[in-house]
């Protein structure tokens, strides 16, 4: 097998060596080549190529199959498999293109399986390090290259260089200080830390937008609900509002709810009204459980109990869920008092939390 | 190529000198160009050495190339849907085909989506192909890293390609992430909206993270396009720069081969590109892609119709990322609750440890695995025979419990579907993942280093009585024994080719080592003995002697022609003939 060296030999590089003698049993070498059936029956082997053939001869027709289908089915078909329903068109094109390139692979691998030489090539491995003749050479070489550049004698020029090197970074990163505002403690002030509920904001229906009665609630219902002020908004200033002051209505049995005395007063007769974005991570909370008056989480299971100021029963939230401290106005809806005295939704580092379960107002 | 089981007494194939032969057709007609481009380019020169270059073949070494090509996919079908996808978050009427959202406002990525999906002929099957595409990249991605780590292939000179292997999965982890979101329906916004409070978690900074990230607050109308630009230009860049270094590592080390008869560490021995490896794996480029189309075509992914536009005061139940995001999310769901409140400051560690810690975390094991084994074997030497796993039973359990650990991580990404499925209360579910996430691993190791001890005992087993004949004799005296045949000197070599790495004994003479030298060189050794204090020392040269001397004796007695445990050497010599 000389030959197989010719090509991966690189000049001066050792050929890595074997130690034998580390070997309880001694090598024996390659197992003996054993041909296949198709090296000795020739009619096995007209079969493979036969098979070839045909998986190549596949080729041509589902790839003019594909052009007909893209042009002839309608988008509008569908095909029914008893539960399962399938777009005729994309099932048709699928099936056509990736047979296609199913059979031309087959094909490949069988030829190379079956037909192609399959006797084993030995190539030789040489050590991954450069050989010490190319060590030297670039060694001195390189000697020769600082001192040519002067940098030794002139050190001014490297400690310079290093200094220049080193700042030429700053524009590049100081171009990036314009990605977002910064969050400073007026800017949060003015984002992540207020919503649009105020004095008087209809809490409204969040698929009608109509508001709301307490003698349309009933006990155990629960309304998703948005601040009326929310439709004035568009695009993206509404989507952002939106992501924090959606809140649930819930009307709950009065001799089952636990009100902390700083909160006396932010209910009408049983009636609370909570933030329904979760304290973990952000998700919106919406599925009740009538009976035991858990709100629970469905991203990450955290759960709330919103007969007990919407505190943490279970999951990985640590804060209970701002409460929006609700009145009546003139008409008999109902209206926010004022904007969540902490801002609702997840963490966030400057967020003061101390004050999340005793706030007053 | 598998060995076929029974020999061939006479060689019937044909190897008769090829005759000199006329150069064909095609030749004839290439000749021109490639002479002009060889004039320009060397390019006989350039290909010489991969012409014939030899790779050796194992179905393991697939795993990589179905990353490879799931990747070349995922380039193919990504550029389609470019050609159609807006990535703006602009609110527009829709107005296409699909009557159940006709006349609902959405973002015009969302938009966009749908028109892929109904109105492009051809498009829905792309993106279902890509989605799977991308599904099964990071699958094949993961599950070739685990074929490396099992047979050792990182050691050295393999620790870089194992780094730039490390680097393609986290990137990959990205990438996906990022392909997720930009359809902008209510399964990937509120995937956005979980980064945003895991990046609001990192202590410190979070808060300005977030900003800069989403350009303001969530959601914005920045975080899309700027995904868009990461998931088709900086990541897929950076990761067909890694991708050909990752390659061209490999064609400088040559391809580590598994262990046997002939198969040194100065050799490999496989097939050649030309023909062989360009029909094998050429075609098999074609079947993973084929595959691939047709789970598009047949396997519905990410139906974005059926979630209806992001809306971030509604939520589907049994929200779940991607496959790959599992373990991640897993994380964050048995975390219990801590979070610190220092004055004005949240500290929010039930989000950042489980989320950014469990990520660095798994990544900076993988990262560091090579060389904290490089420095307890202390071994600089290079390999490029692959361990077979049994023989390093403590790598191999380490490999297995860090498996185990992200299978209950993952298992506690899907909790609520584990808790509606098997009737089992959420919460018990949640507290056993809180437990189990640390002792399945350990119990994994345990069992897992004895399993590949019982495995090095049956090797033993085989190397010193032979194999099991399934023939029973029964002796004079009514005795009865299992006749055993010798194994083949190929299979005697591949059991006891592997090296005994020694557990170290505590140093006694430390003349000459300063106070930290003796200190390091004594942590060392107590891990080796941690390493390899259990491991199955292979029979010696004096101990398979000793076995065959035994084995003949017995024989003789039981009247019994065949006297060894190995075959004997056979009186001509290696057959390496052509």
């Amino acid at each position: 097998m000389s030959e197989d060296t010719a090509h991966g030999s690189k000049p001066g590089s050792e050929v890595a060596t074997v130690d034998e003698e580390r070997y309880p049993v001694p090598d024996p070498g390659l197992e003996p080549h054993l041909p296949r059936l198709t090296d000795v029956d020739e009619r096995a082997a007209d079969r493979a190529t036969r098979q070839v053939a045909t998986f190549f001869g596949l080729v041509p027709v589902l790839a003019i199959g594909f052009a007909v289908v893209y042009f002839a089915v309608p988008g509008d078909s569908y095909l029914d498999f008893g539960p399962l329903r399938a777009n005729t068109r994309n099932l048709l094109l699928g099936l056509t293109f990736g047979l296609a390139l199913l059979f031309l692979g087959v094909g490949a691998v069988h030829w190379a399986r079956k037909l192609m030489d399959d006797h084993e090539m030995i190539d030789y491995r040489h050590g991954a390090a450069s050989n010490d003749d190319d060590k030297n050479y670039m060694l001195t070489e390189l000697d020769k290259v600082v001192d040519e550049s002067k940098i030794t004698r002139r050190k001014i020029i490297g400690r310079t260089l290093l200094a220049a090197l080193a700042t030429i970074l700053l524009p590049m990163l100081v171009g990036l200080a314009d990605l977002g505002p910064w969050p400073t403690k007026k800017k949060r002030a003015e984002t992540i830390e207020r919503t649009i509920w105020a004095p008087g904001v209809r809490v409204v229906n969040d698929v009608t937008f109509l508001p709301i009665k307490p003698e349309s609630i009933e006990i155990g219902q629960l309304i998703n609900s948005e601040p009326a002020n929310l439709q004035e908004l568009e695009g993206s200033e509404y989507q952002i509002e939106k992501a924090k002051a959606a809140v649930i209505v819930v009307r709950m049995d009065p001799n089952d709810i636990t009100i902390p005395p700083t909160r006396e007063g932010w209910n009408i007769g049983g009636i609370l009204c909570y933030s329904k974005i979760c304290t973990h991570v952000g998700c919106p909370i919406s599925l009740w459980e009538q009976q035991t008056h858990h709100l629970l989480c469905p991203c990450h299971q955290s759960t709330f109990d919103l007969a007990d100021a919407g505190k943490v029963v279970f999951g990985p939230a640590n804060r209970p869920l701002p409460q929006l401290p609700i009145a009546l106005d003139s008409e008999g809806y109902i209206v926010a008092q004022r904007d969540f005295l902490v801002p609702p939704g997840p963490s966030f580092f400057e967020r003061d939390s101390r004050y999340d379960t005793t706030v007053t107002m | 190529m598998a060995q076929p089981a029974e020999t061939v007494p006479d060689e019937t194939a044909v190897s008769a000198e090829t005759p000199k032969k006329e150069l064909g057709p095609v030749f004839k007609l290439a000749s021109g160009p490639t002479k002009w481009l060889d004039d320009r380019t060397g390019l006989a020169g350039l290909g010489r050495p991969f012409l014939r270059k030899v790779f050796p073949d194992h179905w393991s070494f697939l795993l990589g190339e179905i990353a490879l090509y799931s990747f070349v996919v995922l380039i193919l079908s990504g550029i389609f849907l470019t050609l159609w996808f807006k990535p703006s978050m602009s609110e527009v009427e829709y107005q296409g085909s699909y009557e159940l959202l006709r006349g609902l406002h959405m973002s015009d990525a969302y938009a966009s989506t749908l028109n892929l999906s109904f109105d492009i002929r051809g498009g829905l099957l792309l993106r279902q192909m890509h989605h799977w595409a991308a599904a099964v990249f990071i699958a094949a991605m993961l599950t070739h890293s685990l074929r490396i780590f099992f047979t050792g292939a990182f050691r050295k000179p393999r620790e870089i390609n194992w780094l730039i292997g490390v680097a393609m999965l986290g990137l990959g982890l990205v990438e996906g992430f990022a392909g997720y979101s930009l359809p902008d329906d209510l399964l990937s916004g509120t995937g956005l909206r979980f980064v945003d409070g895991l990046i609001r978690a990192i202590p410190l900074v979070g808060t300005w993270v977030e900003f800069f990230a989403f350009g303001g607050e969530f959601p914005g109308e920045l975080i899309i396009p700027r995904l868009y630009m990461l998931h088709i230009l900086l990541i897929p860049a950076l990761l067909l720069g890694l991708i050909a270094a990752h390659l061209a590592l490999v064609v400088y080390h040559k391809h580590t081969q598994y262990p046997g008869a002939g198969r040194t560490a100065g050799n490999v021995v496989g097939y050649p590109v030309f023909p062989v490896y360009a029909a094998k794996a050429g075609g098999f480029f074609l079947i993973v892609f084929g595959v691939l189309t047709l789970m598009g075509a047949t396997m519905q992914i990410n139906p974005v119709w059926v979630f209806g536009p992001y809306n971030p005061a509604e939520i589907t139940a049994g929200s779940q990322p991607d496959w790959y995001m599992g373990f991640v999310e897993g994380a964050i769901r048995i975390m219990p609750n801590w979070e610190w409140h220092i004055g004005s400051t949240t500290w929010s560690w039930n989000v950042f440890l489980p989320g950014i810690g469990v990520m660095t975390l798994f990544f900076a094991v993988m990262a560091i695995y090579p060389f904290v084994e490089a420095w307890v074997t202390g071994d600089k030497s290079e390999h490029h025979v692959l361990d077979r796993p049994r023989n390093n039973p403590t790598r191999t359990a380490f490999g297995v419990a860090a498996m185990t650990g992200y299978a209950m991580l993952w298992i506690g990404g899907g909790n609520d579907l584990v808790a509606t499925q098997f009737h089992v209360s959420l919460n018990s579910v949640t507290y056993f993942l809180r437990v189990a996430v640390f002792v399945a691993p350990v119990l994994a190791f345990l069992i897992t280093k004895r399993i590949c001890i019982g495995l090095q005992r049956s090797d033993a087993d085989r190397m010193l009585h032979g194999a099991e004949s399934g023939i029973i004799d029964r002796a004079p005296s009514g005795k009865y024994s299992e006749r055993h045949r010798p194994i083949s000197r190929f299979e005697a070599f591949k059991l006891t080719q592997h090296e005994d790495l020694p557990a170290l004994l505590p140093l006694t003479e430390v003349d000459g080592m300063s106070e930290k030298e003796i200190k390091g060189e004594q942590r060392r050794r107590k891990a080796t003995r941690f390493y390899f204090i259990d491991t199955l020392r292979r029979p010696t040269r004096a101990e398979i002697e000793e076995a065959a001397h035994h084995h003949m004796h017995a024989m003789a007695i039981e009247g019994d022609g065949e006297h060894h445990a190995i075959e004997p050497e056979p009186e001509e010599e290696h057959h390496l003939a052509r």
